[in-house]
């Protein structure tokens, strides 16, 4: 039923609820071509991605890196590890690169944070970090409110931050849950356990258990959360997902013939660690998580849940936190 | 070799040695946005009777429930309307604006008012909602107008002042399509100078209207082509005719059928080609980075938000809603104190209301009191007359039964007496009422006349107050 809207100038006149799919379409009209239109404008603009690795030295986190993106992403490559100093405090570096495949240009920012864990007195090493995530945010909540906007604000937010488990085989140690019990409310952090070639698979499927019953108990959250779970589907995609976490990784970026083929590995005298092979490490599904599957849906996360919980206590406190000296850093263009 | 320690712009492009997956993103952008569902909202602004509702019938192949308006509105105002429909598995939520009564009034200032206020209204709500401190903008139902169909009365003239002034005061709010309605009216070569005319009076005007996109290689030649053909001509209908053994939408002359689908016949094809299959994603983005951002930059300077403080200075965030929220406690103080004043101000005049109320009861009650005063001697002073009647009743009595007995010791004792005394009651109860004026005994009769003046005083004492 139709309803005449009365005289505006006093409350804004909103349509009514929409009427249920009463509209009988005869024919073809071209309402799904929109996808095709925001496919073509996604193309265009771009996207980016923001991740941070985080855990001490050795744990292999530039190795990974260089994996995931199939390239000499971190500076570091084998030789460069045991001449650089270890830094005397937690170090933040955010790095730049563009990566196009396919059509498809990506800005992947790669935030290093060499020093972490690495120190004798370790406390509250995580600060910096905190401290940078919220700066990101800031840095967005500023932009955001300006009367004159940008057309797109330069997204520099952490959108996912892998934490490197040492693979002890035993349980997490204090550092970790001290960490990702105070990041896990700012930011999506995805528990890895690194070196996984030092655990056989037994190991390994005990670890893991031991590492998510004592995340569950100290009340950590890493994603995807359960609590953001949109619908059914969501859910038991995640339920899968989250049950073979922490993910037991291997990476390299060295080259071996296996089989007649060419693929990712390490080689010790006992064999060769195919690091794409489901049955050595869980490395590609890593890889598929992290960017073929649930790249868009970690910064959505990012963008509609942590951002806006850091917006409204940054509103509501009203001058609870002090303002922040924002140092320029790299323009990346947002596509949201 | 490794570049420099880069902290700015300047990123390397790196060389992929083998698939990492990127490809992917679009088709996660797109699906996620195939879950929640796409908004569109078309504005349809156009004399009454010019085809507005069976165009859009027409575009999107359904009727929609539009009753049909007649010609003598008061004022000009808007009705919005929202479908869900759905295609494969894209789900839109069109929303569907036409103005009721544009063009009929015989004084057309005010016309675009209602107009203008309904857009400002979209946008504001928005705004509201992505200023709220705990919003959801993620789920949010957008309003906003993505698209103004403006149509053109097929005179073949020129364009009305009416539509001059209308579009001029919507361009900077809205993505404007001009296009001819009932286009059947005008013959091929009018049209052709027609669309000249109304093109050229738009410029030299300075009305913006929407461009086609011609960035896009893709769709860049389209749009270019498109962009020469307008304001389209469009024609609408519901109806389907039989031409050459298919049904089409159709108009039914004696002189011939206009078939809607017809490019020869008219440029509706063009429309729904260039409304929805192309630029539907460029309209609702125009809408949002363009016409939002200027109305919110507006109406936030209204507001009293600056980027820059009084000395130029870039004001921080925290200061802005800081001096914001200063003002707003003080205007809620002021607010509260009105407040408080009225509610004082109420509460005495209902002291006041209540206090002579009180008094009024007070003076009748007074009244009433005295009346009973009044009744009560009056009753005391009857008690007293008939009191000292009895009182002589009695007397009289006692000394008619000496009488009596007197009389009776000379005569013979009759044992008929009870039965004479009742016979001859009524005859001497009268003798002695009218004699009696002694008090001390106290016999049946007078017992009963007691009871009466009993009776009688006590009823009175029944009054009303």
């Amino acid at each position: 039923m139709s309803e005449l809207v009365p005289e505006p100038r006093q409350k804004p006149a909103v349509p009514m609820k929409p009427m249920g799919i009463n509209a009988n379409l005869l024919g073809y009209i071209g309402i799904d071509t929109i996808i095709e239109q925001m496919r073509k404008k996604t193309m265009k603009t771009g996207f980016d991605f923001n991740i941070m690795v985080v855990g001490q030295s050795g744990l292999g986190k530039s190795t990974l890196v260089n994996t995931l993106f199939k390239s000499q992403v971190s500076r570091k490559s084998s030789g460069w590890n045991r001449e650089e100093k270890i830094p005397k405090t937690v170090e933040i570096k955010a790095i730049g690169h563009v990566i196009e495949e396919g059509g498809v240009k990506m800005k992947l920012t790669v935030i290093d944070t060499p020093g972490f864990g690495d120190q004798i007195n370790n406390e509250n090493c995580w600060e910096p970090i905190e401290k940078y995530i919220n700066e990101q945010y800031e840095k967005f909540l500023k932009e955001e409110v300006n009367i004159a906007r940008k057309k797109r604000i330069p997204d520099t937010r952490v959108h996912c931050c892998l934490y490197f488990i040492s693979p002890t085989g035993h349980s997490l140690r204090p550092l970790d849950l001290e960490f990702m019990k105070h990041l896990s409310k700012v930011v999506n952090i995805i528990p890895v356990i690194a070196k996984a070639d030092t655990m056989t698979l037994e190991e390994k499927t005990e670890f893991k258990q031991r590492v998510r019953k004592e995340l569950e108990v100290n009340g950590i959250e890493f994603y995807p959360q359960k609590e953001f779970d949109e619908d059914l589907e969501d859910k038991t995609e995640n339920d899968k997902i989250r049950e073979s976490m922490p993910f037991a990784v291997v990476g390299s970026d060295k080259e071996y013939q296996v089989n007649g083929k060419r693929v990712l590995g390490r080689k010790t005298p006992w064999g060769i660690i195919e690091v794409e092979n489901l049955t050595h490490c869980e490395f590609a599904l890593l890889r598929d998580f992290v960017i073929r599957t649930h790249l868009q849906d970690l910064k959505e996360v990012t963008h509609n849940i942590h951002y806006e919980t850091y917006r409204a206590k940054r509103l509501n406190d009203n001058g609870g936190l002090p303002p922040m000296t924002v140092e320029t850093e790299e323009n990346h263009e947002s596509n949201l | 070799v490794f570049s420099s320690d880069i902290q700015n712009d300047g990123c390397r492009s790196l060389s992929l040695s083998g698939h990492v997956g990127v490809d992917s993103l679009p088709d996660q952008l797109v699906n996620k946005s195939i879950k929640q569902g796409f908004c569109f909202n078309i504005l349809c602004i156009g004399e009454t009777g010019i085809g507005k509702s069976t165009l859009i019938d027409s575009l999107f192949n359904t009727s929609f429930d539009d009753p049909v308006s007649t010609h003598f509105q008061p004022n000009v105002r808007l009705r919005a309307q929202t479908y869900e429909l759905q295609e494969s598995n894209v789900r839109l939520k069109l929303t569907i604006v036409s103005t009721v009564g544009f063009g009929d009034q015989i004084k057309k200032e005010e016309s675009y008012q209602p107009i203008v206020d309904y857009i400002d209204a979209q946008f504001e709500a928005y705004l509201q909602e992505e200023l709220k401190i705990k919003r959801s903008l993620h789920s949010y139902h957008d309003t906003r107008i993505h698209v103004c169909l403006y149509f053109i009365s097929p005179t073949g003239h020129s364009l009305k002042s009416l539509d001059l002034l209308t579009m001029k005061s919507l361009d900077s709010k809205v993505n404007i399509i001009p296009i001819i309605g009932k286009a059947d009216s005008v013959s091929k070569t009018e049209l052709q100078k027609f669309k000249v005319k109304l093109m050229s009076e738009l410029v030299s005007n300075g009305v913006q209207i929407y461009q086609f996109p011609t960035d896009d290689e893709t769709v860049s030649e389209i749009n270019a082509i498109m962009n020469g053909h307008l304001p389209f001509a469009v024609v609408g209908s519901t109806e389907e005719v039989k031409v050459e053994n298919k049904m089409v939408k159709a108009r039914q002359y004696p002189w011939g059928i206009v078939q809607v689908e017809d490019e020869n016949h008219c440029d509706f094809v063009k429309l729904r080609e260039m409304l929805i299959c192309t630029n539907m994603e460029d309209l609702r983005e125009q809408t949002h980075a363009r016409h939002y951002e200027l109305y919110r930059r507006c109406r936030l300077e209204e507001m009293g938000f600056r980027d820059t403080g009084p000395e130029n200075k870039p004001v921080s965030l925290q200061e802005a809603y800081e001096a914001k929220r200063h003002e707003f406690y003080i205007e809620m103080q002021r607010k509260e104190e009105e407040m408080r004043q009225v509610f004082v101000q109420r509460v005495k005049e209902k002291e006041a209301i209540l206090k002579e109320a009180e008094q009024e009861i007070q003076a009748k009650f007074e009244h009433l009191k005295r009346l009973h005063q009044e009744e009560r001697l009056k009753l005391e002073k009857n008690r007293r007359v008939l009191e000292d009647e009895m009182a002589m009743f009695i007397k009289k009595k006692a000394a008619a039964e000496l009488l009596q007995t007197q009389a009776l010791v000379s005569t013979p004792v009759n044992f008929k007496k009870d039965k004479d005394r009742k016979k001859d009651q009524g005859f001497r109860l009268e003798l002695l009422c009218f004699d009696v004026r002694d008090e001390q005994t106290v016999n049946v009769h007078g017992q009963s006349e007691r009871e009466k003046l009993e009776g009688e005083r006590n009823s009175p004492r029944e009054f009303q107050i």
